[in-house]
């Protein structure tokens, strides 16, 4: 059986979310699929406080931000139909999906689809890489700050980005002694205001360095890194030994292309975004006619950006629809600013070259 | 440094010998090595192991990253048991 729907909005985390109030405040009616038991994707294991402006949430933490936006979009249940625990298991031509839910496998037909899938986490080919005592950055959070429990009495983290900055963080609160921070580039990563509050609190931070092998018998023991050259080649004699019962490796993320990629959606990979991303307009639409993409899926950035993403796709979405919002014009221009705004200065670099190369424009 | 040791793919269980091994053997593509060793074809379908592969590939090809082509992506995303297809076909009759 064939359920027809209006809009589908694969993903529910923040991309989704904000797709979904924009399109429910046009008008639209709108089912949301979400794979996990609950809404709010990775934002609801953050407990750090976001940067930015206040439009995107500032100063706020990132469970309590989920909270709002889901509040937002239970406010909005005359429009929005919720399904979690949901898995999108195909994507096909004609907008038609098949969903599987708690055993039961179902079909779906809708006028437009947004594609808000977000990414995944990448991993590391070192020795002895599957012992126990291994997590990626992700589970370190689901652990910690969904179910309140440590991965480990001490720990070496892998990567300097924010997630790794500020997970190493979080450890320290949570009484996990950060033995050490390896980074395989010359430079941290993230946000020197993160390093700086690990280097006050007397982790060692080591660039130009990565792991080599974990050891132990039945679980994580020690760990060994080895710095690197610049070449990226590992330096003999460099090696050093740090007594761990965890590593914990936070090397960047990659987006969930494949629902787009099965529907042979035009794509690209851009190192820069994080991997394969969907070839778009300036309107977010893939070479598949209305179908849209927000967030992560596009391209590897902070929660704030999908939160933009999300907004503007909805109304996009929603006017290809035929149900403008009321104020269409003024909200499109204040989100394309806004994106803008997150992308600008050096951290917003990386996004601004991907970006051109996914465009196929020339840049220095 | 034992090759055996490091994991590639967590789903179907493949090593990093293992991958060198076919590699040196002339299978240079995912699709190659996908259809050789099942890497990728797991409950993760490619979420871990293909960017591992990918860059493995290009280090021994000597290419950039984006030169290493992914495989094809066919339907279903996860596994979906035949009876809960079965089933949903049912009531397409």
């Amino acid at each position: 059986m064939m359920t027809e729907k209006e809009l589908i909005i694969i993903g529910g985390g923040p991309a989704g979310l904000c797709a979904a109030n924009s399109a429910a405040e046009s008008g639209v009616k709108v089912l949301i699929l979400e794979r996990s038991p609950r809404l709010g994707g990775q934002l609801i294991k953050q407990t750090h406080k976001f940067f930015g402006s206040e439009k995107t949430y500032a100063k706020t933490r990132g469970f309590d931000i989920a909270k709002l936006l889901i509040d937002d979009v239970l406010n909005l249940s005359d429009n929005i139909e919720i399904l979690c625990d949901a898995t999108v298991v195909g994507l096909y031509p004609n907008h038609e999906i098949t969903v599987y839910q708690k055993g039961i496998y179902q079909k779906y037909k809708a006028k437009s689809i947004i594609v808000a899938t977000g990414a995944s986490e990448k991993f590391l080919a070192f020795e002895n890489n599957d012992l126990p005592g291994i997590y990626g950055a992700g589970a370190v959070q689901t652990l910690m700050n969904l179910y309140g429990v440590i991965p480990g009495q001490s720990i070496v983290m892998v990567g300097s980005g924010n997630i790794g900055l500020i997970v190493s963080y979080q450890l320290i609160q949570a009484g996990v002694k950060v033995k050490a921070l390896v980074e395989a580039a010359p430079k941290i990563g993230g946000y020197l205001v993160h390093a700086s509050k690990l280097r006050r609190l007397g982790v060692p931070i080591y660039t130009s360095t990565t792991i080599k092998r974990a050891i132990g018998k039945e679980s994580v023991e020690q760990v060994e890194t080895i710095s690197l050259n610049e070449k990226w080649e590992m330096v003999p004699g460099t090696e050093q030994i740090i007594d761990v019962d965890a590593i914990c490796i936070s090397v960047g993320l990659s987006p969930l292309h494949q629902l787009l990629s099965m529907a042979n959606v035009e794509m690209k990979y851009v190192n820069e975004l994080g991997g394969m991303v969907p070839i778009v307009t300036e309107e977010h639409e893939t070479s598949y006619k209305n179908l849209f993409v927000a967030g992560d899926v596009i391209g590897i950035e902070e929660a704030s950006s999908a939160i933009i993403e999300g907004y503007l796709v909805g109304l996009i979405a929603s006017k290809r629809l035929g149900k403008s919002h009321p104020n269409y014009e003024t909200l499109i221009q204040a989100y394309h600013d806004q994106l803008t705004n997150l992308r600008s200065g050096p951290f917003g670099a990386k996004t601004r070259i991907g970006l051109a190369k996914l465009r196929g424009e020339n840049h220095a | 440094m034992s090759k055996k040791d490091i994991i590639i793919c967590r789903c179907e269980d493949i090593n990093l010998q293992e991958l060198h091994d076919l590699m040196n053997q002339g299978f240079t593509s995912i699709e190659d090595l996908k259809r050789q060793l099942r890497v990728g074809m797991g409950p993760c379908q490619g979420a871990t192991c293909l960017p591992i592969i990918q860059r493995e590939l290009a280090i021994f090809l000597k290419k950039p990253i984006e030169e290493i082509p992914l495989p094809t992506v066919r339907p279903l995303t996860l596994g979906v048991p035949l009876k809960a297809i079965a089933r949903g076909a049912k009531d397409d009759l």
